[in-house]
C-alpha cells in the first residue's frame, strides 16, 4: 500500500465539519471533468490510489481510466462498499429484504437468481454477501482494486450485532474471487480487531479514524495507541484532520508518529493541498521507517 | 445488567440492536419480529434469541424494559402492554398517533414509576444541545421569531413498499421527518399556543405528505415557520437546521455546527463573544463506547440505560416531552386538512376602511392581523 491513499468525500458532498461546505463541493464536482482535474493532479503528485465509496459517479471515474490506460498505468482503485446511503433510502422505501433485492446484480442473472434465491430460502447469508460484493464490484472490472473495503455502517452494525461471521465470509470471497486484501473501515478500532481475530481474519488491512483529538476514535486515544503497538493488523488513519479541527501540520506530525502505520488516507480539492499533505508526510515520515506487520498489498 | 428486548425489526431496530447488544451493562434478551427472515438470520448467526410473538416475549423473557421500534400506529398497544407488564420503555418517535393515547400512557408510566424515552436523537446532537443551553442561559434574550426545517431525499417515487408509505400505520412527512425539527422546536420553547396555515403536500406520494409546512404560534406573536421536504434529492442525507431570532442575536443551528450572533446588549456565555461564534461538532460532541451511525445514536441508548439502572424517571426525551410533539403533530394535521386564509380575489384593500392584514394603524384597537381572526387558530385548548 502507498502510504497516502486519496480518498472520495469532498467528490460526493460528504463533509463532516460543515452542511455548507458539502454543498459547495458537491456543486463544484458536479460535472465529471471537475473530478477528474482532481483526481488527475493527486496522480502526478505521485498519489496514485483512490479509496473511493461505490458511488455511482465512482462507475463514470472507471470509465475515464479504462479509456486512457496510459495516462492511468500505475492508478489503483480501493472500493469501499456498499455505499450506504442509496441502501438505507432503499431500506426505508422497500425494507430490509426489498432493498437487498433492489441491488442483486443483473449480470449473470442466473447465477444471482440461484445464489441468491438459495440464500434468501435457506438463510445463508453467504449467497447474499457474495452476490451483493460482486454487483458493487462490476464498475471495477478490469481495473486493479488490490484492497476492497467494507464500509463503516455496515462494518459497525455487524460488529454491534455480533454478526461476526459475515465479516469471515466477505474476506474469504474477496480474496478467492478477486485476489484482493479484504479491509475494513470502522469507527470502533479495538472491539473490531478482536471480532476479527475471533472468526480468524488474520492481519486484516483496517481503517479508523486517528487523530489526535480522539475525534470518532470509539474505545478512547489510550485504546487506539496500544491496539497499534500490540496488535497485528494493517492500520489505514483516515480523519487525521478530525474534519479540519486540527491544522495540518500539527495533524500530520502526531499521526505519523503513531506506531506501525501503514497509510493515511486523505481528501483534498486542489492541487496545492495535495501536494502540501503529501510535503508534510514526507517531513515527518521518513521512507525508512520499519512497519513490524507490513505485507505487500 | 439490564435486560432488554427489542421488537420490530426494520431500519431504526436493527441501529437500536446493535447499540443495546454492544453495551457494556445490556443483556440482549430477546428480539421480536413480524417477518420471520431477519428474525432467523438473526438467531442462526449471533444467537440472540427470538420471538415472532410480542407478548410471548413479554411472558417468557425476565425482562426490564423494551425497546420498541415497530410502524407508529403499533406504538400505543405496544408501550401499554410493555408498562402493565412493569418494563421500562424506549419507543421511536413519533410516539403516538393519537394524543388521547399518548397522555394515558405518560400518566400509566408515571404511576407506576417506570423509566420512558422516546427517540428523538436529535436531543443528542451536541449542537442542538449547546443551543438548548445558549436559551435557558438567555443568550439571545427572548426569541422573536424562528425556522425549523428538514430536507431529504427518502420519497423519490409514487410507490413505497413499506408501512412509511401508509397514512393508517402513521406514515408520511409529517410523523416520520418534521416531527424532527418540531420537536426541538418544543423542546427550546415549550408548547406553543397554536399552529395556522399548515399545509401538507404531496409531491410523489398518492396516499401521504411528502411537504409540511406551518406556523407554530408563541405568546407575544412570535412564530416558528417549518418547511419541510423529504422529496429534496439535493440534499444527500436528511439535514435538519434551525434559525431562532431573539432580542440580543442569533442562532444558525444543524447537526454539525452552530453560528451564533450576539447583539453588544447580549448576556455572552463563557467562551462566547458579541459578534460571531462558530463552533463545530468536533468540539460540541463527547466520545461515546461505540459508534454506528452518529454519537447522538449511542448517547440517547446510554442515556436510557443509566435512567433504567437508576430509576430515574425524569429526562431528555420522555413519553411527557413526546406526548407534547406528537400533539402538535396532530395539530398541524388538523389545521391543514381545514380551509382557511385570506382569498387573493377577496382583497379589497382599504375601501370599507379595513386596513390591510398586518397593517393596523397605530393605536388601532384591532391589534392581530386580519387573517387570524377570520380563520381561528388551531390551539392546544380549543376544537373547531
Amino acid at each position: 500500500m502507498q502510504r497516502l491513499l486519496f480518498g472520495d468525500n469532498q467528490f460526493f458532498g460528504v463533509n463532516h465539519m460543515s452542511e455548507e461546505k458539502a454543498r459547495a463541493q458537491a456543486m463544484r464536482f458536479q460535472d465529471l471533468d471537475a473530478v477528474m482535474e482532481v483526481l488527475d493532479a493527486a496522480y502526478d503528485e505521485g498519489v496514485r490510489t483512490f479509496m473511493c465509496t461505490t458511488h455511482d459517479r465512482v462507475a463514470e471515474i472507471c470509465d475515464r481510466v479504462r479509456a486512457n490506460p496510459q495516462r492511468y498505468a500505475g492508478q489503483e482503485f480501493f472500493p469501499c462498499m456498499p455505499y450506504a446511503h442509496k441502501y438505507a433510502n432503499a431500506m426505508t422505501e422497500d425494507g430490509p429484504l426489498g432493498a437487498i433485492r433492489r441491488f442483486l446484480p443483473d449480470e449473470g442473472f442466473l447465477n444471482a437468481a440461484v445464489r441468491g434465491g438459495k440464500s434468501l430460502a435457506g438463510k445463508d447469508i453467504e449467497g447474499i454477501v457474495t452476490l451483493l460484493v460482486d454487483a458493487e464490484m462490476t464498475m471495477f472490472r478490469g481495473l486493479r482494486a488490490p484492497v476492497i473495503f467494507l464500509q463503516n455502517v455496515v462494518v459497525d452494525l455487524l460488529l454491534g450485532l455480533g454478526f461476526d461471521e459475515a465479516f469471515r465470509i466477505f474476506a474469504d470471497h474477496i480474496h478467492s474471487r478477486y485476489q484482493a486484501e479484504p479491509g475494513f473501515i470502522t469507527m470502533n478500532l479495538p472491539r473490531l480487531l478482536d471480532s476479527l481475530d475471533r472468526v480468524g481474519v488474520e492481519n486484516p488491512v483496517v481503517c479508523s479514524n486517528i487523530n489526535k483529538l480522539g475525534f470518532r476514535m470509539s474505545g478512547g486515544l489510550e485504546e487506539y495507541a496500544r491496539v497499534l503497538e500490540e496488535r497485528q493488523f494493517r492500520s489505514i488513519a483516515m480523519s487525521v484532520f478530525a474534519s479540519g479541527a486540527i491544522p495540518p501540520r500539527e495533524a500530520i506530525e502526531w499521526v505519523c508518529a503513531q506506531p506501525n502505520l501503514e497509510s493515511i488516507v486523505f481528501g483534498a480539492s486542489s492541487r496545492r493541498n495535495i501536494a502540501s499533505t503529501r510535503e508534510l508526510v514526507d517531513e515527518f515520515w521518513p521512507a525508512a521507517r520499519p512497519v513490524h506487520n507490513a505485507t505487500s498489498a | 445488567m439490564i435486560r432488554i428486548g427489542i421488537v420490530g425489526l426494520g431500519k431504526m431496530g436493527l441501529s437500536h440492536l446493535a447499540m443495546f447488544k454492544a453495551h457494556p451493562d445490556v443483556d440482549l434478551a430477546g428480539v421480536c419480529d413480524s417477518s420471520g427472515y431477519v428474525l432467523d438470520v438473526l438467531g442462526k448467526y449471533t444467537g440472540v434469541p427470538t420471538y415472532k410473538d410480542y407478548g410471548e416475549m413479554i411472558r417468557r423473557t425476565d425482562l426490564d424494559a423494551v425497546v420498541i421500534a415497530t410502524p407508529s400506529h403499533l406504538h400505543a398497544a405496544m408501550v401499554r402492554t410493555a408498562l402493565e407488564a412493569g418494563l421500562h420503555v424506549f419507543c421511536e418517535k413519533p410516539f403516538c398517533l393519537n394524543d388521547a393515547d399518548g397522555e394515558a400512557l405518560t400518566k400509566l408510566a408515571a404511576d407506576r414509576g417506570l423509566v420512558t424515552q422516546v427517540g428523538y436523537h436529535n436531543r443528542y446532537v451536541g449542537s442542538f444541545g449547546e443551543v438548548k443551553r445558549l436559551l435557558e442561559l438567555g443568550a439571545i434574550g427572548e426569541v422573536t421569531h424562528g425556522l425549523a426545517e428538514a430536507y431529504g431525499p427518502v420519497v423519490l417515487k409514487p410507490k413505497g413498499g413499506t408501512w412509511r408509505s401508509k397514512k393508517s400505520a402513521g406514515g408520511g412527512c409529517l410523523y416520520d421527518y418534521a416531527a424532527h425539527p418540531i420537536d426541538l422546536v418544543t423542546w427550546y420553547l415549550g408548547a406553543p399556543d397554536g399552529v395556522s396555515g399548515s399545509r401538507l403536500n404531496s409531491i410523489f406520494s398518492a396516499e401521504i405528505d411528502d411537504e409540511v409546512t406551518t406556523s407554530i404560534q408563541y405568546p407575544g406573536d412570535s412564530t416558528v415557520q417549518v418547511s419541510v421536504n423529504w422529496s429534496d434529492e439535493s440534499q444527500r442525507k436528511m439535514t435538519t437546521r434551525l434559525t431562532l431570532w431573539g432580542t440580543t442575536g442569533r442562532i444558525f443551528v444543524d447537526r454539525q455546527e452552530i453560528h451564533v450572533y450576539l447583539r453588544d446588549t447580549a448576556t455572552v456565555p463563557e467562551g462566547y463573544r458579541v459578534g460571531w461564534n462558530v463552533k463545530y461538532t468536533t468540539e460540541l460532541t463527547e466520545p461515546v463506547w461505540y459508534y454506528l451511525r452518529g454519537e447522538e445514536y449511542s448517547a440517547q441508548v446510554a442515556d436510557f440505560v443509566t435512567r433504567v439502572a437508576e430509576g430515574r424517571q425524569e429526562g431528555t426525551n420522555t413519553f411527557a416531552t413526546a406526548a407534547r410533539t406528537d400533539k402538535v403533530l396532530s395539530l398541524i394535521a388538523r389545521d391543514a386538512a381545514s380551509p382557511g386564509g385570506l382569498s387573493f380575489d377577496d382583497g379589497a384593500p382599504e375601501r370599507d376602511g379595513t386596513p390591510l392584514p398586518g397593517r393596523a394603524p397605530a393605536g388601532s384597537a384591532e391589534k392581530r392581523p386580519l387573517w387570524r381572526r377570520r380563520r381561528p387558530l388551531v390551539g392546544q385548548g380549543g376544537g373547531r
